[in-house]
């Protein structure tokens, strides 16, 4: 192997002629074969491979499925069941969409969780965290304007709500939710402007930050569940002693998470595409009906936790705005976690039980608010839904103290590690 | 020992994102409707129901006969001849013989399109529809539904299931007063378990035309699923290989 | 690092994988591709056509659309029949040989019955509409001219029943359809038997 000669290109034919031209051998090295990651790696790691391969899923499906679907108020529904029958296999493409949106989500919030739990947003990594949050804000209005396309009812209905979000900011709110909807309801030039956003616009945004997202992980290196830097202790040739090679060690690995994944999403796909209303929502079989709201409304799962907070904020001082505010609150936290963690130690292991009992009443909170998000705000829902929307934000607002307060146990210089 | 915790702790964590299915869809509990897609008999009964009693007033209009036909293994001629009553071409989907505005005129609203009718309500709703009309002399049909009170569809099948009349709990409470039972003082031409087994066909029948590929997603699924085990375990075994290197 | 490797475990596994994994890439791309074949509503927009014929005077032609192309259905007079053979010398592939139509329309006439001919209207050269030029002696087309159809783009001949004359660019004589009498008056255009319809 000419690993000391990298960049330059050695031998003859096409590929050192190639490599002479464009560092394709350059590249390959540094972002994966020579791209050392710490060994002790979890489970936990693997769901930012797997959000990459669902993110390919969904270019690939929604190309597909954009040559056979007719963004226009009058024909997407049917052009949808035209997919779903009269397309050969279109019904595959179409399910392994939909079922890719919710996947994307799934695998993106546990990826997130595992940034929260091992301190992955500390610094160095608060460029890597930021634009992993960009990404998860593209993904979320990438959702948001697919789920109008199929033209159903709870399609209309749910882009009405959110839009109307937007109206109740005072005095420019208004203009602003025409000035979206380009009309004065959810019409078909809204559907027009939704498409050329959710097949172009969203896409090139979320490929870009992805990219950057990749590529600020490979100049400051991965975290790992230690929270330690494993590039403090390196061997003669500067070769981090607790590193293994991404390629191969971390490549068979996913693979093999890849194959996990793609077990629980087929099964998924194949025997419960619906997944009992959660992932298509009965009400979205019927076409859009400007004139019938479905009985229940309410957003697809994943964006049911801010959905909740929204509904736990009652109106006061003549306006509906601070629900809002608290909504997109809920989400700009997030960015602040590098500087609201005062913790001296990154992973949640050598963190004391403070810490580690916020972060536990943070994700059962998360579950709960989703939980409260779909079901109608009534009974016991509303005081639910406020309660843990408190302790959400008591999570990230306290945490510059409790953090700073709490105990920690000591880190080890090397990384834990249990050879298999 | 740490690896177990983390193992754990992503099985709970999965536990709590993934598992409210059904949750979202609870609503309204109706017995099972318990129509089996997989019974091409109950289906061709279904699709003969839906054809005679149904496609009078309601369209299916993303459904096409030839396909139908294809996937209930109905002979072409047995096709022409006794199902397609709205169209000659087999290719054609399936339009009603009633023209929307007509129907306006008659009943009020326009019949919905069937074609998705059993993902947009569910089986079991359709079947309870179908089984809860009841004779009450106030609506110009002279019947209405415990399912969909109000109901502007007439009873099209009383010739079949006789007319009921509903019993309801007699409640000093205001409101709604709660539908207790059905009783049948005009039968029909079929026995209650034969109006039953009837309804029970059309609503297989209109699930069918909700998704026409159900039965061979899941029938596929089970290949796809097989093939993955064979390949994570190659994956499994390769990564085990590789990761004797590291200590 | 004490323990041995044992590589050809490792190449085992490693083609094992890779392989299941390429097979596995090869069926999802298989429903990929097949969804770019004419779907269902292609094929009920593309079924055959029945066309009445009882009412088409002798000498006269119609068309019809089937598949975005346009059929002709000539029905030939008995001078037109017998101008076929007069084209006979001068016609590229006479026997039609070297073109496409049903084995039961590869004759003289190019039909199933003589009077009538059903026949794509598409010069086989660049995919024109050739004209009409039923007279003989037309002189827009020459003065020996034995009656037949003129394509206007690159001045391809055929004879009446479509068969193309020597020296044009078109490279054979015009597509016949798979067709069939339901009855004496009646031609579904589109396939062989009125089963496969």
């Amino acid at each position: 192997m000419a690993s000391e000669n990298s960049g330059t290109p050695q031998g003859s034919g096409l590929w050192a002629w190639i490599n002479a031209r464009l560092p394709l051998d350059k590249m390959l090295k540094e972002h994966v074969t020579e791209y050392y990651a710490p060994k002790n790696f979890n489970l936990w790691y693997v769901f930012g491979a797997l959000s990459l391969v669902v993110l390919v899923n969904q270019l690939v499906t929604g190309i597909f499925l954009t040559m056979s679907y007719k963004p226009s108020a009058a024909e997407a529904f049917a052009s949808v069941e035209y997919i779903m029958r009269d397309v050969d296999w279109g019904w595959l493409i179409r399910y392994m969409h939909s079922t890719g949106a919710s996947a994307f989500f799934i695998v993106v919030y546990l990826h997130m969780f595992r940034a929260l739990m091992y301190g992955s947003y500390r610094a160095p990594r608060e460029l890597l965290w930021i634009f992993g949050m960009l990404i998860y804000l593209a993904l979320m209005a990438e959702a948001f304007m697919g789920y109008l396309l199929p033209w159903g009812n709870m399609s209309y209905w749910g882009a009405q709500v959110i839009v109307s979000l937007f109206g109740t900011i005072p005095v420019i709110g208004d203009s602003l939710a025409e000035w979206i909807k380009g009309d004065y309801y959810i019409s078909d030039i809204t559907l027009n402007r939704f498409f050329a956003l959710h097949v172009i616009a969203i896409p090139l945004i979320l490929l870009f930050l992805v990219v950057s997202h990749i590529l600020a992980l490979h100049e400051v290196g991965s975290n790992n569940p230690d929270g330690i830097e494993i590039k403090k202790h390196k061997d003669a040739k500067g070769i981090p002693l607790d590193g293994v090679k991404f390629h191969p060690y971390y490549t068979v690995k996913d693979t093999f998470a890849l194959g996990v994944f793609l077990i629980v999403f087929c099964s998924i796909l194949f025997f419960a595409p619906t997944f009992g209303g959660m992932f298509l929502e009965a009400p979205n079989f019927d076409q859009a009906n400007p004139m019938q709201t479905p009985p229940h409304i309410a957003p697809v799962w994943y964006f049911t936790p801010f959905y909740a907070m929204l509904r736990a904020v009652p109106s006061f001082l003549g306006t509906q705005v601070w629900g809002v505010l608290v909504m997109f609150g809920a989400i700009a936290l997030l960015f602040f976690m590098p500087w609201l963690d005062r913790s001296p130690v990154r992973s949640v292991r050598y963190k004391g039980p403070i810490t580690k009992i916020a972060l536990g009443i943070f994700a059962v909170s998360f579950v709960v608010l989703g939980y409260c998000g779909m079901k109608p705000p009534q009974g016991i829902f509303p005081l639910l839904a406020r309660i843990f929307t408190g302790l959400y934000f008591a999570f990230f607002l306290l945490m510059p103290w409790y953090s700073r307060l709490d105990r920690t146990k000591p880190v080890p210089d090397r990384v834990t590690y249990d050879a298999h | 020992m740490m690896r177990i915790k983390n193992l754990a702790m992503l099985v709970v964590a999965a536990g709590l994102l993934l598992p409210l299915a059904g949750i979202a869809h609870e609503g309204e509990a109706f017995p099972h409707a318990g129509n089996d897609p997989y019974s091409q008999a109950s289906l061709q009964r279904g699709a003969r129901n839906f054809m005679n009693y149904c496609s009078g007033c309601h369209s299916a209009k993303f459904v096409r006969y030839n396909r139908v036909a294809k996937d209930l293994g109905i002979p072409d001629s047995e096709l022409r001849a006794n199902l397609m009553f709205t169209s000659d071409k087999p290719a054609d989907t399936i339009q009603s013989a009633m023209p929307a505005a007509d129907a306006i005129k008659w009943f009020g609203v326009a019949p919905p399109d069937l074609s998705l009718i059993a993902r947009s309500r569910g089986t079991d709703h359709v079947y309870a529809f179908l089984m809860g009309f009841y004779k009450d002399p106030s609506r110009p049909t002279g019947v209405n539904n415990t399912v969909l009170a109000g109901t502007a569809m007439p009873h099209v099948l009383a010739d079949l299931q006789g007319v009921q009349t509903a019993i309801f709990k007699s409640t000093e409470a205001a409101g709604a007063p709660e539908f207790e039972k059905f009783e049948l003082p005009v039968p029909g031409t079929l026995s209650p378990e034969q109006y039953a087994e009837f309804v029970r066909d059309t609503v297989n029948f209109l699930e069918y035309m909700a998704e026409p590929i159900q039965t061979t997603r899941r029938d596929l699924g089970v290949w796809v699923v097989l093939f993955l085990l064979i390949f994570t375990g190659f994956a499994y075994l390769l990564y085990k290989e590789f990761w004797r290197d590291v200590r | 690092m004490s323990e041995q490797v044992d590589y050809s475990r490792r190449r085992l596994l490693t083609a094992a994988t890779a392989l299941t994994g390429a097979v596995g890439a090869v069926l999802v791309a298989t429903p990929f591709l097949a969804s770019w074949k004419p779907s269902a509503r292609a094929k009920a927009m593309g079924a055959p056509v029945e066309i009445d014929v009882s009412k088409l005077e002798v000498g006269a032609m119609l068309k019809v659309e089937w598949r975005g192309k346009p059929v002709w259905i000539l029905r030939r007079t008995p001078a037109m029949l017998k101008q076929l053979a007069v084209a006979e010398p001068f016609l590229a592939d006479p026997h039609s040989d070297g073109s496409i139509q049903p084995a039961y329309a590869k004759n003289d006439a190019r039909s199933l019955k003589p009077e009538y001919l059903v026949m794509l209207g598409v010069c086989t050269h660049l995919g024109c509409s050739p004209l009409s030029k039923f007279e003989v002696a037309d002189v827009t087309v020459s003065a020996d001219w034995p009656g037949g159809f003129y394509c206007p783009c690159h001045g391809s001949k055929y004879d009446l029943s479509g068969r193309v004359f020597k020296g044009a660019p078109a490279p054979s004589n015009m597509t016949v359809p798979p067709y069939t009498f339901l009855t004496d008056g009646k031609i579904l255009v589109g396939a062989d038997s009125a089963a496969a319809a």
